[in-house]
């Protein structure tokens, strides 16, 4: 009891102050570890909340501006621009003293200081100790080790397609994502030498993986495949083999240091904290001596501080290289920015594009992507069409009832039946139908950088009249529509046809284990679609993924097949299509199984006396009855199909060059990786919801006309 | 019914055979890795762990998995509940009342599924706000009940049409309300549809991630996807961990579906029959 007693008095007096963060393992523990020694220190408590990477972003813009935010979180420089825009991070009074000058460079946005800065991060060169002994100081340098070396491996491990692991090049040549002005530059004799640069490294010098994800790279270093990678502290976590880290060598071509992007994960003070005062105290604790200690020894990062240095070689190495880097830019356009480039980098590495004609293509799409929002509009001729709608609505929802009494009377009649439906409406009502007409409202208006406006319909005609780029063109709204209508076809053929065909197997009595089968057949559906999305992404590796494994096995070449999935539009399609197949044939396989328990076999039977074929009795006797009961479903797989984000968003990611979108993934882009176009997506998304709404409308006249059943 | 030749049984369960061990392929590697300690992807042609091991399982089940994985079932079963208790009685009123705006009430019902998702997280976010309904359970529950209304409505609507009428007009005659005939005749002959829809609606709870992520606030509240989730960053996947999770958090959907398979079959397509 006396302890109790003296917990809430502690609580009483005490600040809980609130952390989200999305770091994980060592770091995690170093972060809870230094947040606790400040609370015990100044008698407050602390919380912490480690928040999924991918859900980070989306959770603090939304809290914060509720109120419903941390008092502290800790993230990544690279947002900051849009944040401060947002008005979600609170500036502190002035810089933590002690600190890199490139990381409090980070952490500025309009000459005001944002965050205390924690940990620096960026790729460096990292080798094999056991097979490197000098590491190189240029790259003419780094090949000629490379070739030495990498037998019949690899020479250099490095995600060369990405953006963020062009940047050392990209500086080294002198160019920039952004120039002095903030315009977008990705089309400089800089970027154009860049570009060769990273053609000759991914392609004529011979050493580096095709398609090199992360995931991939990890796999070929530790198997001990290649003397060197370029990547950072994250790549070393969790390596059984030993890996050692030197600054990146000079760029031979430019006579320059590689400069990588830098990355400051720093502490900010949420907006509408509670406790601001004790958030800055425990942001200053965090990023000053002692709480660096803690991250460096606990969490094995480079720390930030100045006064924290570190005898491990990888955090020397690292404090190093933030020498020679450069921030990652806080512009709010960085995003459509390393999109554009990432197309110019894979059209160079694949040959399809010289670099001068990828930078300008890059430059130019790029610039379309961050174009400014529509212009504002007048909201009045809305109100004035919105207050004429509401009785024509009224009129034409009442019509054919009647008149107003005699619908006022039946209502009244039946007014307990209402009771039944009420839950329902309500709960629909409340957070289906209200939140769905908000976000569809959500398209008259624009979003950029924190601030709204009414536009009207801009983004309907932008999209509808294909304003911003040719009908041709992969962004388009209706070349995106030809897609999704495809795509929906292609899966909902598919899913009928083996449906179909799996379900008539298994009603044979003649078939043996025919529950196991049944039961084998439905795991598809009943494991998580995220999962094996993700799964059928990696088995689709053009190097070594397992599906070029296997063709590989049947046509019994010697070795995988080479076909490099995501390199045009109709292998990732493919793809794509074969992931939801795998996705989708239970649920039709089920809904069929089930039909055909309502079709007797007698009718069959006779057929089949009669000497009619198997083909004849399903295309005469089975179809005529399975087809109406199947059109339901076909209803609703295709309408889940039209929006199946998961897949598109996980296997594809749309390349190549966003030719593989749909419209829901189209609009989560223009919602979250284009600059927060929410305006654009709620148009996109009211788009997809009139489509769907025209096909149901035709498909119920079908079923109508083939039940004698009124439309609903 | 005459047997096929031999060879037609041969050919088809070879077939069978073929398109099964096709689609268990990327279930095989997902077991794989699971059973490899390293947090790589693994590539290649065989998936068969070459030092099996349950390190991945034992890391994904620790800490406060325990609770979280009651979360989730909490979750599930709650919204499958609601859901039901929301769905049924309003199929049952559809099916049977003659109440105007019956039709129209389908139409939106149905309507409401075909609008994306993805736009409607922060609107949703602000209305449970409003509700005090945000870092709590419970809303998650209500917004997942709801949204799992329409498809089940629809199912059931279509499962009580096809029921006779006679047995309930023979009922009311005899004196038993609306309610008691709802209850203890109509809802007993119900069985395999109100299975489909309970499984649906738990299913859909059981994988959401996204705006589970959004609404809690708490790592005790934290539903199984959310945790799962955080084994995906930019800076790669943990693999091993990620494929682990992802068995654990498919066994209960699996041993549902195999539970209620006969109902299952038969409770999807009764509402497809007459529609």
């Amino acid at each position: 009891m006396p302890v109790i007693v003296a917990l809430l008095a502690a609580n009483a007096s005490a600040d809980e102050v609130v952390i989200w963060h999305s770091w994980r393992g060592d770091e995690k523990a170093s972060l809870e570890q230094a947040a606790q020694t400040w609370a015990d220190r100044t008698h407050n408590t602390v919380s912490l909340l480690d928040i999924p990477f991918g859900a980070f972003d989306s959770k603090v813009e939304t809290a914060i501006p509720r109120g419903n935010g941390p008092d502290l979180f800790v993230a990544g420089h690279g947002n900051l621009g849009k944040w401060t825009a947002m008005g979600i991070v609170d500036p502190l009074p002035q810089a933590v003293p002690g600190q890199m000058p490139a990381s409090t460079a980070a952490v500025t946005v309009d000459g005001k200081v944002w965050g205390a800065p924690l940990a620096v991060k960026s790729v460096v060169l990292l080798y094999d100790p056991t097979r490197v002994t000098v590491p190189p100081k240029t790259t003419d340098e780094l090949f000629r080790q490379a070739h030495e070396l990498q037998g019949d491996g690899y020479g250099v491990l490095v995600q060369v397609d990405q953006p963020y692991f062009h940047g050392p090049w990209m500086h080294a040549f002198g160019g920039a994502l952004f120039d002095a002005q903030g315009r977008l530059s990705l089309d400089t004799d800089a970027q154009i030498q860049a570009l060769a640069f990273a053609r000759r490294l991914a392609v004529d010098e011979g050493v580096v993986p095709p398609q090199p994800t992360s995931e991939l790279l990890t796999r070929l270093y530790r198997e001990g495949q290649a003397p060197f990678v370029i990547s950072g502290p994250w790549f070393v976590a969790e390596l059984d083999r030993p890996i050692a880290a030197a600054p990146l060598p000079v760029v031979s071509e430019a006579g320059a240091h590689a400069k990588p992007f830098l990355t400051v994960d720093a502490a900010f003070v949420a907006d509408q904290a509670k406790h601001p005062e004790a958030a800055r105290d425990l942001a200053a604790f965090l990023a000053g001596t002692e709480g660096a200690t803690i991250r460096q020894e606990v969490g094995r990062q480079a720390v930030s501080a100045l006064d924290v240095t570190s005898d491990d070689p990888l955090l020397q190495v690292l404090a190093e290289q933030a020498r020679t880097s450069v921030p990652l830019p806080t512009h709010p356009d960085v995003q459509s920015a390393f999109e554009a480039q990432a197309r110019a980098l894979r059209d160079v590495i694949r040959g399809a594009a010289t670099p001068e004609a990828a930078a300008h293509a890059a430059q130019q799409y790029a610039a379309i992507l961050s174009r400014p929002p529509p212009p504002p509009a007048d909201p009045r001729p809305w109100m004035a069409l919105l207050a004429l709608l509401i009785p024509v609505a009224g009129y034409l929802g009442l019509r054919g009832s009647g008149g107003v009494g005699r619908l006022a009377e039946r209502v009244v009649r039946h007014r307990w039946d209402y009771a039944w439906i009420a839950p329902a409406v309500i709960a629909l009502s409340a957070l289906v139908v209200a939140p769905l007409i908000a976000g569809a409202t959500v398209s008259l208006f624009e979003h950029d950088e924190g601030h709204w406006s009414f536009v009207g319909a801009a983004n309907f005609l932008n999209l509808l009249l294909a304003r911003d780029f040719p009908v041709t063109s992969a962004l388009s709204f209706w070349f995106k529509l030809v897609v999704t209508l495809v795509w929906t076809a292609a899966n909902v053929a598919l899913h009928v046809g083996l449906g179909i065909a799996l379900a008539l197997a298994l009603r044979e009595p003649w078939i043996r284990m025919r529950a196991g089968f049944r039961a084998l057949l439905v795991i598809p559906w009943a494991v998580p679609n995220y999962i094996t999305a993700l799964v059928w992404k990696g088995m689709f590796h053009a190097q070594y993924g397992a599906v070029n494994a296997v063709l590989g096995a049947l046509t019994l070449s010697d070795g995988p097949a080479h076909i490099d999935w995501f390199g045009s539009f109709l292998t990732a399609f493919t793809a794509n299509l074969v992931t939801n197949t795998w996705l989708g044939f239970p649920f039709m396989m089920v809904v069929t199984l089930g039909a055909l328990q309502g079709i007797p076999r007698e009718l069959e039977e006779a057929a089949e006396v009669d000497g009619a074929s198997w083909w004849f009795r399903f295309r005469h006797v089975v179809w005529p009855m399975l087809a109406p009961a199947l059109l339901p479903a076909v209803v609703l797989g295709s309408v889940w199909t039209f929006n199946m984000f998961n897949v598109v968003f996980l296997v594809s990611q749309g390349e190549p060059n966003s030719t593989t979108e749909i419209l829901v993934s189209e609009a989560y882009r223009w919602a979250f990786t284009r600059g927060n176009r929410y305006g654009l997506a709620a148009a996109y998304a009211v788009l997809v919801f009139a489509v769907l709404l025209i096909y149901t409308r035709f498909t119920d006249r079908l079923l109508a006309d083939r039940t004698g059943r009124r439309p609903a | 019914m005459r047997q096929p030749s031999t060879g037609v049984q041969i050919a088809v369960h070879a077939g069978l055979f073929a398109f099964t061990a096709a689609a268990m392929y990327p279930v095989a590697w997902v077991v794989r890795m699971a059973l490899t300690p390293s947090q790589a992807f693994a590539g290649g042609l065989i998936p068969i762990p070459t030092h099996p091991s349950l390190q991945n399982f034992v890391d994904v089940t620790s800490g406060l998995f325990v609770v979280q994985l009651a979360n989730s079932l909490i979750v599930a079963t709650a919204t499958a509940l609601v859901g039901l208790f929301m769905s049924t009685s309003a199929a049952y009123a559809l099916s049977r009342f003659g109440f105007p705006g019956r039709e129209r009430g389908i139409a939106v019902a149905m309507a409401t599924q075909m609008f994306p998702q993805v736009v409607m997280a922060i609107p949703l976010y602000l209305m449970l706000d409003l509700l005090h309904l945000l870092d709590s359970l419970t809303g998650l529950v209500l917004v997942y009940a709801a949204t799992s209304v329409p498809f089940a409505t629809f199912t059931l609507k279509g499962w009580f049409d096809t029921l006779p009428k006679d047995l309930e007009e023979a009922a009311l005659l005899d004196g038993a309300t609306r309610l008691q005939t709802f209850l203890w005749i109509v809802l007993p002959l119900a069985r395999p549809a109100l299975a489909v829809t309970a499984l649906f609606a738990f299913m859909q709870a059981w994988n959401e991630f996204a705006l589970a992520a959004t609404f809690l606030g708490d790592p005790r509240s934290f539903t199984l996807p959310v945790v799962l989730q955080r084994y995906v960053s930019d800076y790669g996947t943990e693999w091993g961990r990620f494929a682990a999770g992802a068995i654990v958090v498919s066994l209960p959907v699996m041993v549902l579906f195999f539970a209620l398979q006969k109902q299952f079959v038969e409770g999807l397509t009764a509402g497809g029959v007459k529609g």
